[in-house]
């Protein structure tokens, strides 16, 4: 299965919402357009440049539409063109924007756009997770009852110190501080604030938690024709990876999932890198609750297993340091769920453009995007670099 | 079951002023970039995507562009006698607006025929301050409405019942269940036991078959502590949601640790379940209402680091 | 240019009432048969594709757990996109054409009889103007239906000649969920459901499931005699706004039409996804349909129509009449959305 892509990908432009607990100034069609028409004005575009939508969002029963994209057509301007509607659960952001990039690699597109929203406060996420046939035990508590057990076991098999978590904390959410579009931005916070405030779901602490936000993100993806009619730098695609696993069977690692573990092998492969903690010059991952850093630092080859607390104590993945994750503030600061893995995308993708303000890495030459979604079981990831490879 | 939640719907500028305008009794169209009037109005123009933000009244007649007459309404539809959907044109609108009217009788049904606006008692500023339009006979005149504070937000509820269905080895495991038995079975290709039971074995693809009686103790793999109240939820926290891997079974499922303080459960304790009373057994999970400590000593981490 | 292939199809019997939300139960045996048909084992695929829907389920992820019936460890290459499976098609025909796989098994699955199905999709419209009335969805057809008959595009009788053409069709698809050997007469003497339409103006709501199997050139060559080459693949949406669209003629029909090279007039049999008689008639008119090619020959939709898979399954019986031999050039069709809001057209061809 060798790469045999017909042209190459890239980034032209990037544009995200003011991300809130409630975007009540706007509906939900207005929510995707504050994103869009920032990234068509990043891009340098007009819509008639555009021919194709993807839309990515996570499950219908957060905003009580099925199929969205069907109403918003004409808001994302879909309208008269090829529309794709992708649902990969949490993951979601980072396969539209792998379905879109696809799009153009296979010369099917010059000008691909893709966004991923989430309006939260239409519903409450808590209550449509907990949605379950009425075979099964009731002791569903959301995303955070979900994951809250395999933390506990990564701290039990890593042998982590229990500062970690909140270490995590304290770095995206001063991250955040310097990301204008970030939900939260607590310039402030401490590794004693954390530590004081409520366990949710033990072990994870309130602080320790992603917020529950509207918001919206797109891109613009454009073929290498498209990538050298641009007058700014765009992101070059190196390499995208998607793996899935099933939910939950016998022998399921839910600390170091193989799906994970093999996008990343498959990403890095197709990228050219042999050692990604050498060469990834910033990351965005997504982490919902702060331990996740350190979990995935190691499904994804940054550290062996057990190791990836110690690259977050020794303060190695902050802005600065060998491996800067999420300097955006990353899913801890903005969490609209079925745009989070966009966001990923699209940070990894401002970084090597030289486009992400004050939160920018120094000299980013070659960034990560990666999302995963479900049970830890479906993965999405890419590479993206100033320079073509 | 039923599956119901009040959406909170935002609006923002466009919307938001066709609310507020319902709410006093009037009808907003916004004017599309090829000039016509759209009513109710369009956020976005379907041919240049631009914003329309160009409001004007129009109604509160209008003429019937097609039509259909439904003579047993649904749950939730704007009557609850037969009446007929339409989509209206109304005066000084180029483009149609979809709601029901109500005609009496499909006989008087027909397109082209003239209807006007019904409003609701109380307008709140929802589309269902719009009750309905009906046939256009005289012209009584319409009542001012009341002015209204600017309307951003909906609520929208939406319930829905859905039967869901068991497939054959849930229905295995609910029926062993009802019989007091934990019922798992074995995938015939690579022998691990389930319980409960799956359509197919998640790495083998193929139907679980072989029953495998297991016994109603374990050991708890991993667990939390849930302290957050959310809608839906079944059970009133604090409570310990712990993975119990029951001796036998090759997958932990998740159940309730109850009969010791949520700060004594850990990794590796032993449990026993809980039954309800015989009488109350249904053909249901809850028929063991939790696990509880079981005195055995803790189980070491190499019998269950593989299930985490 | 890659070139890409159907190389094999199955569908599960549409069925009133069959299976759980999950699909798993549904999907094992659709699977084996698919891959028994192209001699491929699961390790084979090298992408796999999906398309359900949560509304239909009644619950959000329901797709992760249709997963199991893969047995998808080790992990695979998969996607999933909340429409007909059509269209999970056509993002893995995308994958082969870049060359990152050079197999595919795509499946949609969905239960519409475990809720009402033309209430739920009244929350596809739009949620602020329209979804809170509760439209449901044979209404809008219906509107849809009346506006055609005002415009003299077809008569009832038309639609009925539809129907029955249709119901006769499936006399020998064993798995049709409806058919018949009535006349147009017959069904004009039935009373309305939703002025103009009849009952057997709307297709049934049925639970099932549908997988294709796609391959690349040279594998696909190997794999099977004849493959379905395909030679177009388009699709196109138009406004959710139904008081402006002209309901009477369907633009994005036409426009995917238009891309995928259809050529109406030079086709030996077409799988229209009409779940109503006179989406047909609207179809055939939007697509350039000429006299020589054969609509449904499975009887269509009307005849079965579990949501999610029906569209797909257009496509994978377009391709088992060109694998078959029994045609050279063929077209699949899938909607989606209120009153033909989107539309897929797939050409194949023999060689």
């Amino acid at each position: 299965m060798n790469s045999a892509i017909t042209t190459r990908a890239a980034v032209l432009g990037t544009g995200q919402t003011e991300h809130r607990t409630r975007r009540t100034d706007v509906s939900m069609a207005g929510l995707c357009r504050e994103a869009i028409d920032r990234a068509l004005a990043d891009a340098g575009i007009e819509w008639s440049d555009v021919d194709a939508v993807v839309l990515g969002k996570a499950p219908d029963l957060f905003e009580g539409v099925m199929m969205p994209e069907l109403f918003l057509a004409d808001a994302l301007g879909a309208t008269g063109r090829p529309l794709l509607r992708v649902h990969t659960a949490g993951s979601v952001g980072g396969s539209t924007a792998i379905v879109a990039s696809q799009l153009v690699q296979a010369g099917v597109h010059r000008r691909v756009l893709a966004v991923a929203f989430e309006k939260q406060s239409e519903s409450n996420a808590m209550w449509a997770l907990s949605i379950q046939p009425p075979f099964t035990m009731p002791v569903g508590a959301g995303a955070g009852g979900y994951f809250a057990p395999h933390i506990r076991s990564y701290i039990r098999r890593s042998g982590a110190p229990p500062h970690v978590g909140a270490m995590v904390a304290v770095k995206d959410r001063r991250n955040g501080a310097l990301n204008p579009h970030a939900h939260l931005r607590q310039p402030g916070i401490t590794l004693e604030s954390v530590n004081a405030s409520p366990m949710l779901w033990d072990p994870i602490r309130y602080d320790e938690t992603c917020p529950s936000s509207d918001g919206a993100c797109a891109i613009v993806i454009g073929d290498e024709a498209a990538a050298e009619a641009s007058d700014r730098q765009v992101a070059w695609i190196h390499a995208t990876a998607m793996r899935t696993e099933p939910t939950y069977f016998a022998g399921k690692d839910h600390v170091n999932p193989r799906a994970g573990y093999e996008a990343a092998r498959a990403l890095w492969r197709a990228a050219g890198i042999t050692d990604p903690l050498e060469q990834i010059d910033a990351a965005e991952i997504y982490v919902p609750f702060s331990w996740f850093e350190p979990m995935w630092l190691e499904n994804l080859g940054f550290a062996a297993p057990g190791e990836g607390w110690k690259l977050t104590e020794a303060g190695e993945t902050g802005i600065g340091g060998a491996l800067p994750v999420n300097p955006s503030g990353g899913v801890m600061c903005s969490n609209p769920i079925g745009a989070s893995g966009l966001l990923r995308f699209a940070e990894a993708a401002m970084q090597v453009m030289g486009r992400a303000g004050e939160h920018q890495v120094e000299g980013a030459r070659t960034a990560l995007g990666h999302a995963y979604g479900g049970g830890s079981q479906f993965f999405a990831m890419w590479v993206v670099g100033t320079a073509p490879v | 079951m039923e599956i119901g939640f009040d959406y909170t719907r935002s609006l923002g500028p466009v919307l938001s002023r066709f609310m507020t305008a319902l709410a006093e009794r009037r009808i907003l169209g916004c004017r599309g970039s090829d000039g016509r009037v759209h009513a109710p109005p369009l956020e976005y123009d379907p041919v240049t995507y631009a914003p329309l933000t160009e409001l004007v009244e129009v109604g509160p007649a209008g003429t019937v562009v097609t039509w259909t007459w439904l003579d047993r309404p649904l749950d939730g539809q704007p009557l609850d006698r037969p009446f007929g959907w339409a989509l209206i044109r109304l005066d000084g609108a180029d483009t149609a607006m979809l709601h029901a009217v109500d005609a009496g009788s499909k006989d008087r049904m027909r397109t082209g025929m003239r209807v006007r606006v019904r409003w609701a008692p109380e307008p709140v500023g929802h589309i269902r301050d719009i009750a309905c339009f009906e046939p256009l006979t005289d012209s009584p005149p319409t009542l001012p409405g009341p002015t209204a504070e600017p309307v951003t937000m909906v609520t929208t509820p939406i319930h829905l019942r859905y039967r869901h269905t068991t497939s054959t080895e849930e229905s295995r495991y609910l029926r062993g269940l009802a019989e007091g038995k934990v019922i798992g079975q074995r995938c015939p290709s690579c022998g691990k036991v389930y319980v409960p039971p799956r359509g197919a074995c998640p790495t083998c693809g193929v139907p679980t078959v072989d029953d495998v009686e297991l016994p109603d103790r374990g050991t708890v793999t991993t667990f939390c502590v849930v302290n957050v109240p959310f809608p839906g939820q079944r059970i009133p926290p604090p409570y310990v949601v712990a993975y119990v891997l029951l001796d036998g079974a090759d997958i932990p499922f998740q159940h309730l640790i109850l009969g010791c303080r949520p700060d004594e459960v850990r990794m590796g304790m032993r449990v026993a379940a809980v039954w309800r009373p015989r009488e109350q057994w249904g053909t249901t999970p809850q028929n063991i209402d939790h696990f509880q400590p079981s005195g055995e000593p803790d189980a070491p981490f190499n019998s269950y680091a593989q299930h985490l | 240019m890659t070139e890409v292939a159907v190389i094999g199809f199955a569908q599960s019997p549409c069925l009133p009432s069959a299976g759980t939300t999950s699909g798993v139960e549904t999907l094992v045996p659709v699977f084996q048969e698919v891959l028994a048909a192209t001699g491929l084992a699961k390790q084979d695929i090298d992408f796999w594709c999906s398309g359900s829907s949560d509304y239909l389920a009644g619950r959000a992820f329901s797709f992760v757990n249709a997963v199991d019936a893969i047995g998808a460890y080790p992990p695979v290459a998969e996607s999933h996109v909340e429409m007909d499976a059509a269209w999970a098609l056509y993002e893995a025909y995308v994958k082969l054409l870049t060359g990152e796989a050079r197999t595919a098994l795509v499946y949609g699955f969905g239960k519409s009889s475990a809720g009402q199905l033309r209430r739920v999709l009244a929350l596809q419209l739009d949620p602020y103007l329209h979804a809170p009335l509760w439209p449901d969805s044979v209404s809008i057809a219906a509107l849809q239906a009346r506006a055609g008959l005002d415009a003299g595009r077809y008569t009832e009788r038309d639609m009925a000649r539809v129907a029955a053409r249709s119901r006769t069709a499936a006399l020998s698809n064993p798995k049709a969920q409806v058919s018949g050997s009535d006349t147009a007469d017959d069904l004009l003497a039935a009373p309305y459901v939703a002025d103009p339409l009849r009952a057997h103006d709307c297709a049934p709501v049925g639970d099932g499931a549908a997988a294709v199997v796609l391959a690349a050139g040279d594998e696909a060559r190997r794999l099977r005699a004849r493959p379905a080459w395909i030679t177009g693949f388009a699709h196109n949406v138009d406004s959710p706004a139904l008081g402006v669209r002209d309901l009477t003629t369907v633009p994005s029909a036409t426009a995917a039409a238009a891309a995928a090279g259809l050529r109406g007039g030079d086709l030996d049999a077409v799988e229209l996804h009409a779940p109503f008689s006179h989406q047909e008639l609207l179809l055939a008119a939007a697509l350039g349909l000429g006299d020589r090619a054969s609509v449904n020959p499975s009887g269509g939709v009307l005849c079965g129509n579990p949501m999610f898979s029906a569209g797909l399954s257009r496509i994978g019986l377009a391709a088992k009449l060109v694998m078959s031999g029994r045609a050279d050039r063929v077209a699949g069709h899938a909607t989606s959305g209120p009153a033909l809001q989107q539309n897929l057209v797939c050409v194949m061809e023999g060689s």
